[in-house]
């Protein structure tokens, strides 16, 4: 058989996908497959975590009013509905949903960047790359990286005991103090909450672009509010290894 | 001027490639910046060697065929133009300019500078257009649009199908192409009755060939038209209700 010349022009046009086409599945698990869907799961598994990280925040907070007032908030998170369910149930309850959601963002991350690494597998020569993308946008993956790492040796430390500085169940205040007063683990905590907050400030910005939440009359507002909240959250977790290094909490 | 130029050659799309240095010394700052290849290339023709290859058709801005990385900008310095409508006194004299191909993988590169943007092709054909019976012409406003929704609707328009967006994204993505198109019709009411369909469509066929949105923001400071990443947002939404509405209710509000 012979190729036209239209073939051979088709064949010259065609371009290798990355991707198989979807088949067509609309349901739940095949929007996920999708890489929007991706963007979605990502910006409400971050809405979730946001939400933890700023009451988490406040609880903390505490510190500054003393032992008993922080132990009591410590011991309120187990008492949460009680008597409607048994003691802990809520804050099982709670912590399943953030592992959920952890595993959701870091599912979906990962699994986005093996896509972008296909579709540019190479890059430019000359210097200047970015034009507009920020700080916090081109560094996402190592502060997410830094953030995880650093969220497993603080549940080592102050959840499960295991991270090497004194620890006690149940007395929170004196675990924090015994565990901050090194000054090492004290800087270690400094530079993963401003990871963090670097991490947020594009979060909290992207994920209404992800959710399609637009409107020119709030779109203004959506890099305001990323800029407040991430300094709160920075400022608000930062200070408390500072208050024990400076002997404002003992 | 006097200028020395990095130009990416490639013989094929096969071939390594690699740069070539050219000096020019008589380039006036008048000259466009495609007149300015012309003249290398007039010269490298006299002295019998290959022409570098470069797209480009209308020159004014229109047609969305040149396409060049400049100094990691694509379509250079001069934000909201295309290659074609950059001058040499956005350079000064002494400059080194590094000229490359776009870069992604949906765009191969077929010669030097010249990519293949097929793949914008196959979006379009998953759903961007409205089906219509054609004949002769309806009366002119027939059907009212609110001048907002057409203003809107004609900035998507104003996307030239030229590929800076991907060029410039870090993850070779076509969000602002694709919701450039989708948000051309989807924000008209001729576009109504197949919006969810052409949204679900269009976005299957972009992410078989290009990588996803991180919320950059590249691809608009890149784009000649300055459309706005505001449709892409809008893309995400309608593509939600894509998958997750029932069609018989669409028109429930
Ligand atoms: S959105 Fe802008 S940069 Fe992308 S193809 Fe259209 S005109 Fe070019
Ligand atoms: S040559 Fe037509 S847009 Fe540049």
């Amino acid at each position: 058989m012979s190729q036209t010349t239209s073939d051979r022009a088709r064949a010259a046009r065609h371009v290798e996908p990355i991707k198989p086409p979807k088949k067509g599945k609309n349901s739940v698990v095949g929007f996920y497959q999708t890489a929007i869907g991706k963007k979605y799961v990502m910006a409400i598994s971050g809405i979730m975590l946001l939400g933890f990280v700023f009451f988490h925040m406040i609880g903390n907070l505490k510190i500054y009013l003393g032992e008993d007032d922080f132990n009591h908030y410590a011991e309120f998170l187990r008492e949460l509905l009680v008597p409607i369910v048994p003691r802990t149930v809520v804050l099982w309850l709670m912590r399943g949903g953030l592992v959920i959601a952890f595993v959701a963002h870091i599912h979906s991350a990962y699994t986005l960047t093996v896509i972008n690494k296909k579709a540019r597998p190479v890059g430019y020569q000359s210097p200047r790359d970015y034009q507009v993308a920020d700080y916090a946008a081109r560094t996402m993956r190592y502060t997410g990286i830094i953030v995880g790492l650093y969220l497993i040796y603080h549940l080592m430390q102050l959840t499960w005991g295991v991270g090497g500085t004194e620890f006690e169940r149940g007395d929170a205040y004196a675990n924090v103090v015994h565990g901050l007063e090194n000054v090492p683990i004290a800087l270690v905590y400094i530079v993963a909450n401003i990871a963090l907050g670097i991490h947020i400030f594009h979060g909290a910005w992207s994920m209404f672009q992800s959710l399609g939440l637009n409107n020119p009359r709030f779109n203004s507002w959506r890099k305001y509010f990323a800029i407040a909240f991430s300094a709160i959250i920075t400022i608000g977790n930062v200070s408390i290894p500072i208050a024990v290094m400076t002997g404002i909490a003992k | 001027m006097k200028l020395t130029l990095k130009v990416w050659r490639q013989a094929g799309p096969q071939d390594k490639g690699q740069f070539e240095t050219h000096q020019l010394d008589d380039i006036s700052d008048e000259m466009s910046f495609l007149e300015m290849l012309d003249v290398l290339n007039e010269r490298l023709n006299q002295q019998g060697v290959e022409e570098i290859a470069f797209d480009h058709d209308c020159r004014e801005g229109i047609c969305g065929t040149c396409s060049l990385m400049i100094n990691g900008q694509p379509h250079g310095p001069q934000r909201g133009t295309a290659t074609c409508q950059l001058h040499m006194r956005k350079f000064n004299d002494g400059d080194t300019i590094v000229i490359e191909p776009w870069r992604a993988k949906a765009f191969p590169i077929i010669r030097d500078l010249v990519v293949n943007r097929s793949a914008f092709d196959r979006i379009i054909e998953a759903g961007g257009y409205i089906t219509a019976p054609t004949g002769s012409p309806q009366d002119a406003n027939e059907i009212l649009v609110p001048k907002e929704a057409a203003d809107a609707a004609m900035d998507a328009a104003a996307c030239i199908g030229c590929g800076a967006c991907v060029a410039a994204c870090p993850n070779g993505a076509a969000q602002l192409f694709t919701s450039a198109k989708l948000g051309h019709l989807n924000l008209l009411p001729q576009g109504q009755p197949e919006r969810l369909k052409r949204t679900e469509a269009m976005v299957d066929v972009m992410e078989q060939y290009f990588g996803s949105c991180t919320n950059y923001g590249e691809c608009e400071s890149a784009c000649p038209k300055s459309i706005s990443i505001d449709f892409i947002a809008q893309m995400n939404r309608d593509f939600a209700s894509s998958k997750l509405r029932n069609r018989r209710l669409q028109g429930q509000r």
